[in-house]
């Protein structure tokens, strides 16, 4: 593969940078990200895996935009309130950049389909953008068992966190968190709120740990917890031991397939 | 004595259980929080009984969701 004059051009802000160059160009544009949520993490995180480069971006979401989103949604438009949001984040992506190849899966992920789905398009990275625990335990236990690079994320108010996983690399979510809080337990951004740049700050990381990883550069947040406060202006990084007694990544594993946990009642009954 | 809680010195008058601490430094969701300390995962079962000692670094772990519903809304 060769560049056109107008790649060249496109990217050249990224060739000049000697860990990335031709080569590391070439690697992104040949790479396959799937975000799985395209809510406040995942619509920064589509855009600048978009602009950077990245070959195919897989998007998965059921949901349709609402008014509500646009707070932190920067992907969805005014007037995409009402479309799905897999196809509103296709259409800002294919107006950044035509290089990009974006599929799209319109469903909610669940132990039935998410394994299929990274098998899909053999994905390298997978980034975790969603808001409740049901999926950040699916996703965690689905990337372990198929043994794909992927990274956590969760906001809340002012506050946020992430963590990448990579197979044999240290600890998955489930070493740190062993088991979902019981639905309701835990509030969510639409019943605690959240600033809107939040998504924005942390997504951006997310993608920043995706395009690290398919250069094969610098260090990863694996085996790291990177919080950051917003209203004190704080980031830390918290080392995250392995856990060896793990229930999907540990010496012996109880958890072989995957699990659908419940969801807060609060959401249903606004969905 | 003196302990790390979250990056930030804490002064305490005497050695305290895992639980106290949490209850001392007003942790929510108590039920919840991973804690951590020197770099190793406390045990939940050993909350009322492990006592935090003098130059301890802790760290209480927060679940965070956030971002996007994408699973599949089941009935509770």
């Amino acid at each position: 593969m060769s560049f056109s004059n107008e790649q060249l051009e496109r990217y050249s802000r990224h060739i000049i940078l000697k860990e990335v160059g031709v080569k590391g160009q070439k690697k992104l544009l040949n790479s396959k990200v799937l975000i799985i949520g395209t809510g406040g993490l995942g619509a920064p995180a589509a855009m600048f895996l978009a602009a950077a480069g990245v070959g195919n971006i897989g998007l998965v979401d059921f949901d349709a935009v609402e008014l509500s989103n646009l707070q932190r949604q920067i992907i969805h438009l005014t007037r995409d309130v009402g479309k799905p949001k897999v196809i509103s984040g296709m259409e800002t992506i294919n107006e950044m950049n035509p290089d990009v190849e974006v599929t799209t899966y319109k469903e909610w992920v669940s132990s039935e389909n998410i394994s299929d789905i990274i098998k899909d398009k053999d994905y390298d990275f997978i980034i975790d953008g969603t808001d409740n625990f049901p999926a950040k335990f699916l996703i965690n236990d689905a990337c372990v068992l198929t043994q794909k690079p992927f990274s956590h994320a969760g906001i809340i108010r002012f506050q946020g966190q992430t963590m990448t996983y990579v197979p044999g690399q240290g600890p998955c979510y489930r070493c740190v968190f062993l088991n979902p809080p019981p639905p309701d337990a835990v509030p969510t951004c639409k019943q605690a709120g959240v600033l809107g740049v939040m998504g924005g700050i942390i997504g951006t990381i997310q993608a920043t740990e995706a395009i690290k990883y398919i250069l094969g550069v610098g260090e990863l947040l694996t085996g790291q917890l990177l919080t950051y406060d917003s209203l004190k202006m704080e980031f830390r990084k918290i080392k995250l031991p392995h856990n060896k007694n793990c229930q999907v990544c540990g010496e012996n594993p109880t958890i072989k397939t995957l699990i659908d946990y419940e969801q807060a009642v609060c959401e249903l009954k606004q969905s | 004595m003196k302990i790390q809680a979250n990056g930030k010195e804490v002064v305490l008058e005497k050695e305290l259980t895992v639980k106290e601490l949490l209850s001392f430094q007003k942790v929510e969701m108590q039920d919840y929080v991973t804690v951590q300390i020197n770099d190793e995962f406390v045990n939940r079962d050993d909350f009322e009984t492990l006592l935090v000692k003098d130059g301890d670094v802790v760290e209480f772990l927060y679940f965070m969701g956030g971002g996007c519903m994408a699973a599949e809304r089941r009935l509770v």
